[in-house]
């Protein structure tokens, strides 16, 4: 009980903050920089919110910015997690594939936008294979040193247990026992897929998006609009992680609550 | 039936020096069908490498591991185990870890949930099916394990000194029942401890082993009536004759 108080105590701090930091940034741009290119205030962001919402375009770039962010995450998934798997289960695996891992895997997402063009043209795969190569580093690696540290014990409680073929072994031992793993992969790849997603609807694979129309308005130096891209940019990131937070873990990963606290 | 025998049983590592270590050295013993058998030594002595050899998780550099005329190779759903340590799967419930050797035999949901819950009577945590192990004591989750690996209806239960991280009083406890349930579901049962104390209060015959490396010492047939009272006369004098005789004959010179 007094936690819970105690909390919402905490939360209205929050909110304090938040409004705070709105008054100073007013102040600052409206009474210093006077200046709404070099710095638009909260109140011009907000008109500016209002215009873009009465075109009816931020609906728009937020549709075509979610099908970006999708393909490239879906592929992510599609591709980490098998490769993941053998990966961490077969050791052969590990030696053959290892070493073209750890080449590919420093190379910035963001220098692949060369090839995303040449392969794909400008297309949504190709803003999407740009978020892929963000996203799917985090989500194999993750899903890798899961299946390397499932418990020696759990294996041999299987296969005590009459679960004695690699896919079975994998399926009902190796998996749940490395979920949590894989999971917190999944989340670190949303955060590192949606922060690709700005530069790859950069070079004009589409006429709407968050990232896209937030250069078009630099050009136009509408700077207000380009915050108002920033902020939405800034919450739906938040949006997908708190879904995240609550949906999957509570649901995936009911088991571990009590064992961590 | 689960009558178990032990030929000529070696095993042996290889060092990182090159030298080799021999764990367990030509053992050849008896276990028959229904018997309880406490196999005592301190560790180091192989204890564990050969329950390990029994239940087909590892094998044997040497000699034969008979289960009711027939060699034993890899993991057989005839033998269930019970591990020192914590051993269920944390990601399932109590009902679906004692179901899940069932599920494995591909045994539809409601058939294997009736077996298990009727097992889970057997230790008195009906109340506990739908707990995650987490949630559990330690008693309580060696308790599942042992229900775990019943559930299969093996011939042969092997347990790893399952109780050995439990405190004095559970460990009581769950001894008890063990006997109580060894006595209604009558397997063979080859119990490992370092504990005269328990293998006296257990066992039909104590297999004792000499340490490093792990040779056949000496075997104690327990004729004390069940149930046995630890306070008894008759209690401490096969436990002095026990020890005395591995002091004598069984402890590193």
């Amino acid at each position: 009980m007094v936690n819970r108080v105690q909390n919402r105590k905490d939360r209205w701090l929050g909110v304090l903050g938040i409004a705070l930091a709105l008054v100073l940034w007013e102040c600052y741009a409206a009474l210093i920089v006077r200046n709404s290119f070099l710095l638009p205030g909260p109140v011009d962001v907000a008109f500016a919110f209002i215009e873009l919402l009465q075109k009816g375009i931020l609906l728009l770039d937020f549709e075509v910015s979610l099908a970006h962010f999708g393909v490239g995450l879906g592929a992510a998934l599609l591709v980490g997690i098998p490769i993941g798997i053998a990966m961490g289960w077969n050791r052969k695996a590990d030696a053959f594939i290892n070493p073209i891992i750890e080449i590919l895997r420093p190379i910035p997402p963001l220098a692949w936008i060369p090839f995303a063009i040449i392969w794909f043209g400008f297309t949504t795969v190709s803003a999407g294979f740009v978020i892929f190569m963000g996203a799917a580093f985090p989500i194999l690696i993750n899903t890798y040193t899961g299946f390397r540290s499932v418990p020696r014990i759990f294996v041999e409680a299987g296969r005590m247990l009459g679960c004695t073929k690699n896919r079975d072994l994998i399926r009902y031992i190796a998996f749940p026992a490395a979920l949590p793993s894989v999971v917190s992969g999944i989340r670190i790849a949303t955060g590192v897929g949606w922060m690709c997603l700005v530069a790859a609807e950069l070079f004009g694979v589409s006429d709407y998006g968050l990232g896209k129309n937030l250069w078009f308005y630099y050009n136009l130096h509408r700077m207000d609009a380009v915050v108002v891209y920033m902020i939405l940019l800034g919450l739906i990131g938040l949006v997908i992680d708190m879904a995240f937070r609550h949906y999957i873990d509570r649901y995936f990963l009911k088991w571990q609550i009590g064992e961590v606290a | 039936m689960g009558d178990l025998q032990i030929r000529n049983l070696s095993q042996s590592f290889p060092r990182e020096d090159g030298s080799i270590l021999t764990v367990l050295d030509n053992l050849n013993f008896e276990v028959k069908d229904k018997e309880f058998v406490c196999i005592l030594g301190s560790s180091g002595c192989g204890k564990t490498t050969l329950l390990r050899l029994i239940a087909g998780l590892d094998r044997a550099k040497n000699g034969d591991i008979i289960l009711d005329g027939e060699k034993i190779h890899g993991t057989n759903p005839k033998v269930g185990f019970v591990f020192q340590e914590y051993s269920l799967f944390p990601w399932r419930t109590v009902i679906d870890n004692i179901a899940f050797g069932l599920e494995m035999k591909g045994m539809g949901k409601e058939e294997r949930y009736r077996i298990a819950d009727h097992y889970l009577q057997l230790v008195n945590l009906s109340q506990f099916r739908n707990s995650y192990p987490s949630e559990l004591s330690g008693g309580m989750r060696q308790r599942v394990a042992v229900t775990r690996a019943l559930a299969l209806d093996p011939v042969l239960l092997l347990m790893d000194e399952p109780f050995g991280a439990l405190d004095a009083q559970t460990r009581n406890t769950l001894q008890q029942e063990l006997l109580q349930i060894w006595e209604k579901t009558r397997k063979t049962i080859v119990f490992i401890t370092h504990s005269v104390d328990e293998a006296v209060f257990m066992a039909d015959r104590i297999i004792v082993l000499t340490p490093r490396p792990g040779r056949l010492c000496r075997i104690f047939p327990v004729d004390l009536p069940r149930p046995r009272d630890r306070t008894s006369v008759d209690f401490a004098r096969v436990r002095r004759d026990v020890l005395d005789q591995i002091n004598r004959h069984c402890s590193i010179q």
